[in-house]
C-alpha cells in the first residue's frame, strides 16, 4: 500500500490544492478500505482509494465553514466523480509525484522540513516513523509537518516542477534531501530509510530523465551501501575502509553503481554527487586498499571544491592525500580546517588517525578523545575507544612509567593547538 | 495572492542625497521598478525615514505610551517596503530577489492575509 500513498496523495492534492486536505481524505479513503476489502477487493483498487477520496473531499468541504470559498472545488469534484463512475474508474491515475517533491522540497521551507514532509508525502512514513528515524518527539514531529502544511497553503507555495531557471538550484535541493533521507539511514544502520532514499532517486530518475546528477546521486548511494555490511564487525564496531573484507561488499551493487557513474559522466555535466560517486566507484573497484587509486581520487577532489565551499570535502581531500604523498603532509591541510571543523568528530577522527600513522601517541590519544566526545554513532564509538586503548598502551611504552602525568602534560600541550 | 515585502538593511548603508554615487543607486531602484511594469506586476510601495525618527506606542488601562526608536541593537532596520501582487510564492521571491535591497540586506516577503472579500 506504501507504493501506492504517494502516487495517490500527489494526485489529490493536484485536485484539492491542499495538502491537508488530501491527506485527511486519502487517511479516511485506507480506513474505509479496511472495512470494506475484506468482502472483496475492488478490481482497480487505486481507482477505488481515488474515487472514496474525492468523496470524502466533497463531504469535508461541504461541512467546512469557508464553503462559499470552496463552492467551486466541490463543482469540480462532483463532476470528476460523474467522469469516473461512467469510464468504471479504470482509467490511469495522472503521476503527479514530481511536483510533490518539488514542492516538499521547497527551499522555502526549512531543511530538515522538507526531508520530514518528502518522507510522509511520498513515501508514507507516519509522523511516529520519521520522529524515531530523527530521534524527535511525535509530537515536535507532527507540529513540524502541520506548519509546513500551513506556510504551503498560506503563502502560496505553488504545486509546480519548477521553470527551467530554477530548475538547477531546485533539482539540486530535491537531491540533497533525498541523500540527507540515505544518511540518515546509513548512519542509523537503517535498511528502511536507505532504501526509501534510493527508490526516491529511482523514481525522481524515471519522471525526468537526463539528469546526470541525479544518476550520481543513485549511483552514490548504491556504491556507499554496496559497502555497509563490512563497515561494523560481529562485535558492533566500526571497520574502517582499509581493514575491511572486501569479499563481504555487495559487488554486483557496486558494479550497478559504477556503470551509472560512467553513463552520467559521459554526458559531460559534471556535478558534486557525480563526483562523489566517482570516488566511491574508484575505491570499489580497488581488489586491496593499497591498489587504491589515490592519484585519480585527489584529482576529483580537487575537482569537487570547485562545486562545493564544503569543508568536509576538503577534509577528505587532506585523508586522500595523505595516502598519495605522506601524514605529515595531510596533517598541515587538516589542522587548518580546525576553525570550520573543530566541532565534529570526522575532524578529530581524521586528525587523530593521522597522528597514529606518524606515531605521535600522546597527540593521537587527545584527538582520538575529542573524537569520541564527538561521537554520536555507538559503532565508530568503539572504534575509537580501541584506537584510543591502543595508542595510550604505545604513549607508555615511549614515555616509560607514571604515564597519567606525562598524559595530561601532553594533553595540554595539544589542547592549545 | 498579495505579498509584502519587507527590507532590512543597515541603516546610512546607501550614499547621500546629491553624492557622485546617488545617482547610479537610485538607477537600481529605478530599474527595479521598470522591471515590475514590464512584467505586469502590480505593486505599490514607501522608503522610510531612519529608525530614529520611529515612535512605538500602546495604550495600557487607557493610558498611550510611546517609546523613542531605535528600538533593537540588530544592525539591520526596516527601511522600506513593497506590497507585489504575484501568482504565487515563487513569483514573489523572483521579484524580491531581484530588489536592489536584497543584495544591500535582507528581504522578508510575508503573504498578505486573505480575508476573502473581493
Amino acid at each position: 500500500m506504501r507504493d501506492d500513498w504517494g502516487r495517490l496523495l500527489a494526485a489529490l492534492i493536484a485536485t484539492l490544492r491542499d495538502f491537508q486536505l488530501a491527506e485527511d481524505c486519502l487517511q479516511d479513503a485506507l480506513t474505509s478500505a479496511l472495512d470494506h476489502w475484506p468482502r472483496g477487493v475492488p478490481q482497480n483498487p487505486q481507482g477505488w482509494l481515488m474515487q472514496v477520496a474525492r468523496r470524502k473531499a466533497i463531504d469535508r468541504l461541504r461541512r467546512s465553514k469557508a464553503l462559499d470559498q470552496k463552492l467551486p472545488d466541490v463543482a469540480v469534484l462532483m463532476e470528476m466523480d460523474r467522469a469516473d463512475s461512467e469510464a468504471d474508474a479504470a482509467h490511469e491515475i495522472p503521476d503527479e509525484r514530481l511536483r510533490l517533491i518539488f514542492t516538499a522540497c521547497h527551499p522555502a521551507l526549512d531543511e530538515k522540513t522538507q526531508v520530514a514532509l518528502t518522507l510522509r508525502t511520498l513515501c508514507g512514513l507516519t509522523t511516529g516513523e520519521i520522529a524515531q528515524a530523527f530521534l524527535d518527539q511525535d509530537t515536535a514531529m507532527a507540529q513540524r509537518l502541520v506548519r509546513a502544511k500551513q506556510k504551503i497553503a498560506k503563502a502560496g507555495i505553488p504545486f509546480e516542477v519548477p521553470q527551467k531557471d530554477d530548475w538547477g538550484p531546485r533539482l539540486n535541493s530535491v537531491l540533497t534531501v533525498i541523500y540527507l533521507i540515505f544518511n540518515e539511514g546509513y548512519s542509523a544502520d537503517n535498511a528502511d530509510l536507505m532504501a526509501e532514499a534510493i527508490r526516491l532517486a529511482d523514481l525522481l530518475d524515471d519522471l525526468r530523465g537526463d539528469e546526470p546528477e541525479t544518476m550520481g546521486l543513485i549511483a552514490l548511494m548504491k556504491l556507499t551501501r554496496s559497502r555497509a555490511s563490512a563497515r561494523v564487525d560481529g562485535a558492533g564496531v566500526t571497520v574502517p575502509l582499509d581493514q575491511q573484507d572486501r569479499r563481504l561488499w555487495d559487488h554486483q551493487l557496486a558494479s550497478d553503481g559504477r556503470d551509472l557513474v560512467s553513463a552520467a559522466l559521459r554526458r559531460g555535466r559534471p556535478g558534486p554527487f557525480q563526483l562523489q560517486a566517482a570516488i566511491a566507484a574508484l575505491h570499489s573497484e580497488a581488489a586491496g586498499f593499497e591498489d587504491t587509486g589515490w592519484h585519480e581520487i585527489v584529482l576529483i577532489y580537487d575537482r569537487l571544491c570547485e562545486f562545493t565551499a564544503n569543508p568536509v570535502v576538503r577534509l577528505n581531500r587532506a585523508v586522500a592525500l595523505s595516502y598519495l604523498v605522506s601524514p605529515a603532509d595531510a596533517l598541515d591541510a587538516v589542522n587548518a580546517l580546525e576553525g570550520d571543523l573543530g566541532q565534529y568528530q570526522s575532524f578529530h577522527a581524521a586528525r587523530a588517525d593521522l597522528l597514529r600513522r606518524m606515531q605521535h601517541w600522546p597527540e593521537a590519544c587527545w584527538a582520538y578523545m575529542r573524537a569520541i566526545e564527538l561521537s554520536r554513532n555507538m559503532s565508530d564509538r568503539a572504534f575509537l575507544q580501541q584506537r584510543l586503548d591502543c595508542a595510550k598502551k604505545e604513549a607508555e611504552q615511549k614515555l616509560g612509567p607514571s604515564p597519567t602525568g606525562r598524559m595530561k602534560r601532553s594533553n595540554a600541550k595539544a589542547s592549545s593547538l | 495572492m498579495k505579498y509584502m515585502a519587507l527590507l532590512y538593511d543597515v541603516e546610512d548603508n546607501g550614499p547621500e542625497y546629491g553624492s557622485p554615487e546617488w545617482g547610479p543607486y537610485m538607477a537600481r531602484w529605478e530599474a527595479y521598478h521598470e522591471t515590475l511594469v514590464k512584467n505586469g506586476i502590480e505593486f505599490s510601495g514607501e522608503p522610510l525615514e531612519p529608525s530614529q525618527t520611529a515612535t512605538r506606542l500602546k495604550v495600557r488601562g487607557g493610558k498611550t505610551e510611546t517609546m523613542d526608536g531605535p528600538f533593537m541593537e540588530t544592525k539591520e532596520q526596516l527601511g522600506g517596503f513593497y506590497i507585489l501582487d504575484c501568482k504565487d510564492l515563487d513569483e514573489a521571491l523572483k521579484y524580491a530577489a531581484l530588489c536592489p535591497a536584497a543584495e544591500d540586506g535582507t528581504v522578508e516577503v510575508r503573504p498578505v492575509m486573505d480575508l476573502g472579500g473581493a
